[in-house]
């Protein structure tokens, strides 16, 4: 017989529980994005090397903005490519 | 008084002696203006991420300076321009952040922050990676129970 235990983990009670995103920069405290540092730069595009949105991210929109002029201007110095393809 | 940090690239195809000849005149062009110069870096040779004038790598140099009235930035960049040893170049205007952050960098506080950080999202992606495959042995033995 199964009893009251084993019915309890049928089902996972953690799934469609959403975890909230949360904006990095303000958690952390990182006033400054550098544009020297493509390493960092790449967690914010996608495989195409294009800037990922926001409500993928959880990017404020004040540091969405400054992450958006930093890819910008490491595109300018070629430390990340305009166009590309397996980025990551 | 407004702080400024230019980065070029510089053609590698030069020798060493000429690439740091290279950076040598742009530090002595921004002394003849009476710019103070914070700081200069050298990023080294790095691939570009594609190419520009037919150069797949560059040079890169960072001036980190301060600059009274900020006439110096065209004279720079027509120079920068003029110039066929560089093949890129970037002028930015630093806020008082970014100065801070450049300082911090200096002293090596930023890559220890960053790690730690990039742990703690580490963390966080295992955690939520974690409870999804724990239902498949939780839920083997409860068939059992109901099969007896």
């Amino acid at each position: 017989m199964a009893n009251r235990e084993d019915i309890k983990f049928l089902s996972n009670p953690n799934i469609g529980g959403k975890k909230k995103k949360y904006c990095r920069f303000r958690k952390y405290g990182i006033r400054h994005i550098d544009y020297k540092d493509p390493d960092f730069l790449i967690q914010f595009v996608n495989e195409q090397g294009k800037i990922l949105p926001r409500r993928i991210t959880g990017t404020s929109l004040s540091y969405q903005r400054k992450v958006a002029t930093a890819v910008k201007r490491a595109r300018h110095l070629a430390l990340l490519p305009y166009v590309t393809d397996l980025l990551k | 008084m407004k702080n400024y940090e230019i980065t070029f690239i510089v053609d590698p195809v030069l020798s060493g002696d000429e690439i740091k000849s290279t950076a040598k005149t742009y530090e002595d062009l921004l002394k003849k203006d009476g710019c103070s110069i914070v700081h200069i870096e050298e990023m080294g040779l790095r691939q570009l991420a594609y190419p520009i004038k037919k150069r797949h790598s560059g040079v890169y140099y960072t001036f980190e300076f301060n600059s009274e009235a900020g006439n110096i930035i065209d004279d720079f960049e027509l120079a920068l321009r003029r110039d066929k040893r560089i093949i890129r170049f970037l002028t930015v205007a630093l806020d008082k952040f970014g100065v801070k952050y450049n300082e911090d960098k200096r002293n090596g506080l930023i890559g220890i922050r960053k790690e730690k950080i990039s742990e703690e999202i580490a963390e966080e992606k295992k955690s939520i990676a974690k409870p999804t495959p724990a239902p498949a042995p939780a839920a083997k033995p409860a068939a059992k129970a109901e099969e007896e």
